[in-house]
């Protein structure tokens, strides 16, 4: 079968979920060769090969840590020359759109962002995008070059299907334009709160400017703790910076797409709905009862989040015991 | 030196939108504006002249007529003086070529520092700067929250998905700016009619030798093939709170196998 690159993002202790998303995608295209930058660590190497990766391509080198995207461009456009992939993925977020956007130039190739959907039809690759605030979705083809397709994280979920790779590593000749724009200094994020990480996280409790205040988003975090969830916010909330500016979510925050939202004190403003309205259930608590994000909750209550959520929180831990 | 920054004119986000037969988007059927995400690169680059740096700011888009009212708005905020890419046959183009365009329309105006918005509130890619970036052989340092330029350099924070990066690129070089840079103004009125002395120079694919194959609807390297209405969520139930809200909830939760 044809190769499919992958482009992995790695993370302090590992790769993102958001890489073994697009392992399990890329195996419906073609044979999933997982590209990596830095040491190939056989724990890595075991974890993309329980995904599907056939093959891990390790490229050597400290540039694609040191410089911003073209570094990783570049290298993803050398395999795709040698290899002819029917594809190549990345991660539909900052990383993966700044690459793809350079591989797709020098590929001359027809690129889809924000997918929600990767397939094959015949020997075409097709995406499926959400457009016009998610209420309309709308199908691609490539018609020229190698696909490139940056697909959304959690809109396709990772299925272990483990093989044994083949690392075969790669050395890379950069040129002297992949060394325009030097990271300086990088602080890898780490889970200061002990919850888990937004993106990921199968539950998010998400507080909007009707929590109040910076103390009354305690309300939205022991919720979140009773259920295990990541904590999240509007926009005017982390404008306001009651929470750290990391745990907005909508259409310049994160995009979440949880087996569980919670939205308390949120109106739902289209922005902010963009970023969370591919989540399975929504629920909300909201004083008022025209507020737009009851429309997209499956279970609304009309009342004061001070109330409500203490109140849940409660009947979750003795439900718990 | 020379700021150029990329603004767009797109439909307004709280209007409803829809297909024109060809599957575009139908732009003539909604009212338009400047991208609020690109007010906010306008905004910085009217902040660094303010702060002291020695700089004419242009604005440039390409766009259908009508975009040229972007243009001023840009030109309210602080800008001095601005271009407008306008040519039928560039309607229905991909992201491949846009940046094509605008990269040849950049060097036509010249550029020390490109700022563009950190994506359009229509196409919402986010893959411009670095389109053009490639093309025009330049660095792109995006998704800056901070940017200061200093000798020739442009420095900025960010924060990505896993990291928060500082980045620093010499000049020339495309830097796409976030909604955490600081609010844009709203023009005053004095401003807005100054704007409107300032000059608009208008640019045809052919003032800047684009072939017209490589842009437009024929020329894109994906095709739409098909539109479907994203099933409707079913509606949901509402309960207004009588001190029963809250276990009424943790019930539905519970049925759903989510507690
Ligand atoms: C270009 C652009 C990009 C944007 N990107 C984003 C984004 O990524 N994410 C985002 O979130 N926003 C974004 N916004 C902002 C967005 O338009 C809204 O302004 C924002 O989402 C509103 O946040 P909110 O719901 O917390 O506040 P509000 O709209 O002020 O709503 C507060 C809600 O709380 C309710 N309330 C008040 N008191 C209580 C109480 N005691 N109990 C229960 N409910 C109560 C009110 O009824 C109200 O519905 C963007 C805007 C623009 C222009
Ligand atoms: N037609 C256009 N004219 C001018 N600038 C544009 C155009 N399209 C995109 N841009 C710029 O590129 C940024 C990212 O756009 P996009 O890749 O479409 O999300 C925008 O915020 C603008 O600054």
């Amino acid at each position: 079968m044809p190769e499919v690159l992958v482009l992995v993002e790695r993370t302090p202790g590992g790769v993102r979920k958001a890489s073994l998303e697009l392992l399990t995608a890329a195996r419906r295209l073609g044979d999933p060769s997982a590209v990596l930058f830095g040491p190939p660590d056989p724990e890595l190497v075991a974890a993309l090969g329980a995904y599907g990766a056939t093959r891990v391509y390790a490229v050597a080198g400290e540039e694609p840590e040191q410089f911003l995207a073209v570094p990783k461009a570049e290298a993803l456009v050398a395999l795709a020359g040698r290899v002819q992939p029917v594809a190549i993925l990345v991660s539909s977020g900052q990383e993966g759109k700044d690459v793809a956007a350079r591989v797709a130039v020098r590929l001359d190739s027809g690129i889809l962002t924000d997918a929600v959907d990767v397939a094959l039809a015949g020997q075409t690759v097709r995406a499926t995008q959400p457009v016009f605030s998610g209420t309309r979705l709308v199908t691609s083809e490539v018609v020229r070059g190698t696909p490139v397709v940056a697909l959304r994280p959690s809109a396709v979920e990772a299925v272990p299907a483990a093989v044994d790779p083949v690392v075969e590593p790669v050395e890379m000749e950069f040129s002297e334009s992949a060394r325009g724009a030097r990271v300086t200094d990088r602080t890898p994020k780490g889970s200061t709160s002990g919850r888990p990480e937004l993106t990921d996280a199968e539950v998010v409790v998400a507080g909007g400017r009707g929590v109040g205040s910076s103390e009354g988003f305690a309300v939205v975090e022991q919720l979140a703790d009773a259920l295990g969830a990541a904590v999240g916010a509007t926009r005017a909330v982390t404008d306001l910076a009651w929470v750290d500016h990391d745990l907005q979510i909508g259409q310049t925050g994160r995009t979440v797409a949880p087996s569980l939202y919670v939205a308390a004190g949120v109106s739902g403003s289209i922005q902010h709905r963009a970023g969370m309205q591919s989540s399975k259930t929504v629920v909300a608590v909201n004083t008022d009862p025209n507020a737009a994000i009851f429309s997209v909750a499956d279970f609304g209550v009309v009342g004061d989040l001070h109330q409500v959520l203490p109140a849940l929180t409660q009947e979750i831990l003795a439900r718990r015991g | 030196m020379k700021i150029v920054v990329l603004v767009k004119h797109v439909p307004d986000p709280d209007a409803t939108w829809s297909f024109a037969p060809d599957l575009t988007l139908d732009r003539a059927a909604v009212e338009g504006r400047l991208s609020e995400l690109d007010e906010y690169a306008v905004e910085q680059a009217v902040r660094l002249v303010e702060g002291g740096l020695d700089a004419e700011v242009t604005c440039l888009t390409v766009g259908p007529p009508a975009a040229a009212d972007g243009l001023r708005k840009a030109l309210a905020m602080g800008a001095d003086a601005a271009v407008h890419v306008v040519d039928d046959a560039i309607h229905g183009s991909d992201a491949l070529s846009t940046s094509l365009v605008l990269a040849a329309a950049l060097e036509r105006t010249g550029f020390d520092l490109v700022l563009t918005g950190m994506g359009s509130t229509d196409a919402e890619m986010s893959v411009m700067p670095a389109m053009v970036a490639d093309r025009l052989g330049v660095p792109q340092a995006t998704f800056a929250g901070e940017l200061a330029v200093v000798d020739g350099t442009v420095t900025i924070k960010r924060e990505t998905e896993t990291a928060v990066e500082h980045v620093s690129a010499d000049l020339p070089a495309v830097v796409s700016v976030t909604d955490r840079t600081g609010e844009s103004r709203y023009p005053a009125f004095r401003a807005i009619m100054l704007a409107k002395k300032k000059p608009v120079a208008t640019w045809s694919l052919a003032d800047l030798s684009v072939d017209a194959e490589r842009v437009g609807l024929a020329a894109s390297a994906t095709r739409v093939v098909g539109t479907e209405t994203a099933p409707p969520r079913p509606a949901g139930v509402l309960v207004t709170d009588d001190g029963t809200g809250a276990s009424q909830l943790a019930e539905f939760l519970a049925a759903r196998g989510l507690l």
